[in-house]
């Protein structure tokens, strides 16, 4: 229970974080180049997850949307 | 249960972060039927354009970026718009953002964009009207008030756009 | 056996019943009258993967085709498709010392829509996948919500899905039932750093072990035996941050990420990644990464049990290991401007090596430690239109 609250705490931490960074939408030139995603080829990070997921114990909390340029 | 918790946990910071957000994302976009603050910028032509020399004409100001999906499509249209109403007193004034105008330059150059490019290297005007949207439009009356505020582009904002412009040519 | 794509699921979600079931659209409210109407939340780009992978260690070696199709209908609406297929040669440890080497086939279809309204995307999708002895189906729901201009992206997400087990040689046929919650918060930080927090919970009941492994027993082989129920959670942390240059707004990313996991069968695991990508010229894109795997053992699990057990496992994926992975990838980006109806396309190859180490897990073919290194290939041509 207390890591599940450590991660939950983590949440709130960063959300409150967001009143204060300040990116404005006009600054958001680099966040829109495809390597400052967390995954630009997904079919092929998708298959590369896989073959780790078949030989090991662990699995899940591997992907997130989010980032990029804002427009519209 | 488990779940229940995770669920009841995320509900609270979902609500805590809205609410706690809200004063620190004030936008002080310039309100409908204020004056439209004046800015002077590069532009593609090498003049520095500023925005009361077009006082008397209805102004579209188009705030946009190269890395910018939907500001790419926009574009087009809005020089479509320009060729099609500048007879009849309509300027448009193409916002720049990038950090480095050679490459708004080409795009602009290859889209066969006619009305005048302006190099908001510093992000002095974008800061000015408080642009939180990618792209962002403002249409300006021929007495420099702001009258429209469009916040990104969707297929099919060119029509409002028309009638708009249309609108404040009659005035 | 070749296991069946990896699908995540937890308990399905009670309905609140403790008298505040007001207090979610409340929230729901507040949300859409506070947020912004500029978002991050956006319909995925449209594209077209074509894949080619290859996978060839511990006496196994699976290859086959990958493919991926995303086109968007209107400004709200994207759907897509996929098909994988495993070719699998199979002559591994688990293998050769119970049975003898066999060849399968594994294919897999996908269909998924997406829905843009607003600051909210919603995906559906359904995967089914088969081979002659295990087919599994999934359903997945997910929901991404912008937040503060789109600085912060929230993501739910929901599937559930179903196994039938079986074997080639009786008429044995048990199910498993699949059920998992996602939960991430992203988070823009600066200009060029982004951090992502996300928790997967997962609960699976039913037949969860391989019909065809057994477990020893002070050297004698038994049936495995597993327990019926397996429930675990996963938190993980990730970060990108991005340098520029005179060249280009961004020439240079690092990418970094750590995730935990346990279960219930007494699994706790550390994975620990990171990633450099750099841009060399206009039109050609490297990436080289590394990734650190470790894990301990289920409590049920044991190379060689003294005695005979309730639950007894000798599955080297229960077992206590550490992997090292390295790889490398170049994208060459071959068009770059409008071409007939294409934007842009990419041409991809990547190679990684994985170095896999069991501390508990023997050879019974020469009572040493278990130990293989595997390599991984991926061409693919990427187009976007």
């Amino acid at each position: 229970m207390t890591r599940t609250h450590l991660t939950l705490a983590l949440l709130c931490a960063f959300a409150l974080l967001a009143g204060c960074t300040g990116v404005k939408s006009y600054e958001r030139e680099m966040l829109a180049d495809p390597i400052m995603s967390f995954s630009r080829d997904s079919l092929s990070d998708q298959y590369l997850q896989h073959v780790y997921e078949v030989r090991e114990g662990a699995r899940g909390a591997t992907t997130t949307e989010g980032g990029g340029c804002g427009c519209n | 249960m488990f779940v229940r918790a995770v669920l009841k946990m995320a509900a609270i910071i979902y609500v805590l972060t809205t609410l706690l957000a809200a004063p620190a994302s004030q936008a002080a976009m310039p309100k409908i039927g204020a004056a439209a603050p004046d800015f002077a910028l590069k532009s593609s032509s090498g003049k520095n354009l500023k925005l009361s020399e077009h006082r008397g004409e209805v102004v579209m100001i188009n705030f946009w970026a190269t890395w910018c999906g939907p500001c790419r499509q926009e574009l087009p249209l809005l020089n479509q718009l320009h060729e099609q109403y500048r007879k009849a007193g309509f300027t448009l004034l193409g916002v720049n953002i990038d950090d480095r105008p050679d490459a708004a330059q080409t795009m602009a150059k290859k889209l066969g964009i006619t009305f005048p490019v302006l190099f908001d290297t510093e992000k002095r005007v974008s800061h000015l009207y408080d642009v939180n949207a990618m792209p962002s439009t403002v249409l300006i009356d021929r007495d420099g008030k702001v009258r429209y505020i469009h916040l990104g582009y969707r297929a099919g904002y060119e029509t409002s756009y028309e009638s708009q412009i249309r609108e404040l040519l009659k005035q | 056996m070749n296991a069946a794509v990896s699908v995540a699921a937890t308990r399905q979600p009670q309905c609140a019943g403790t008298g505040r079931a007001w207090l979610p659209a409340l929230l729901a409210a507040l949300g859409m009258l506070v947020s912004h109407t500029a978002t991050a939340v956006v319909l995925p780009e449209d594209r077209t993967d074509l894949l080619y992978h290859y996978y060839d260690g511990g006496g196994v070696t699976v290859r086959g085709p990958a493919m991926l199709v995303r086109k968007s209908v209107g400004d709200n609406v994207s759907i897509s498709g996929r098909y994988y297929v495993d070719t699998i040669s199979s002559a591994s440890i688990d293998v050769v010392t119970t049975a003898s080497p066999y060849k399968d086939k594994r294919e897999e279809f996908g269909v998924g829509i997406d829905y843009l309204h607003g600051n909210s995307l919603v995906q559906a999708s359904v995967t089914s996948s088969k081979e002659n002895d295990y087919l599994a189906d999934t359903m997945s729901l997910n929901v991404s919500h912008d937040l503060f201009g789109g600085l912060t992206t929230l993501n739910l997400g929901f599937s559930q899905g179903q196994d039938t087990v079986q074997r080639v040689d009786t008429s044995f046929e048990e199910d498993i039932n699949r059920y998992s919650y996602r939960l991430g918060v992203t988070q823009v930080l600066s200009k060029s750093l982004l951090l992502g927090v996300g928790y997967e919970g997962i609960a699976e009941e039913g037949y969860l072990s391989n019909p065809y492994r057994s477990a020893r027993v002070l050297g004698a082989t038994l049936p495995e035996q597993y327990p019926g129920t397996r429930d675990s959670q996963a938190v993980s942390v990730r970060a990108v941050k991005g340098f520029s240059s005179d060249q280009r707004p961004v020439i240079t990313s690092v990418r970094a990420d750590y995730r935990y996991f346990r279960d219930n069968w007494g699994i706790r695991s550390n994975t620990l990644g990171v990633a450099l990508q750099r841009y060399f010229g206009s039109s050609v894109l490297g990436e080289a990464r590394y990734r650190y795997y470790q894990q301990s053992a289920a409590t049920f699990y044991s190379d060689n049990f003294t005695s005979e057990m309730t639950y007894m496992a000798r599955d080297k994926e229960l077992s206590t290991f550490h992997s090292h992975s390295l790889g490398a990838k170049v994208t060459w980006y071959f068009v770059d401007r409008k071409y007939l109806f294409l934007d842009r396309m990419s041409l991809n190859f990547s190679h990684d090596y994985i170095y896999f180490d069991y501390q508990d897990f023997t050879d019974v073919r020469t009572g040493e430690l278990y130990s293989f290194g595997a390599n991984i290939l991926q061409l693919y041509i990427s187009a976007w239109y």
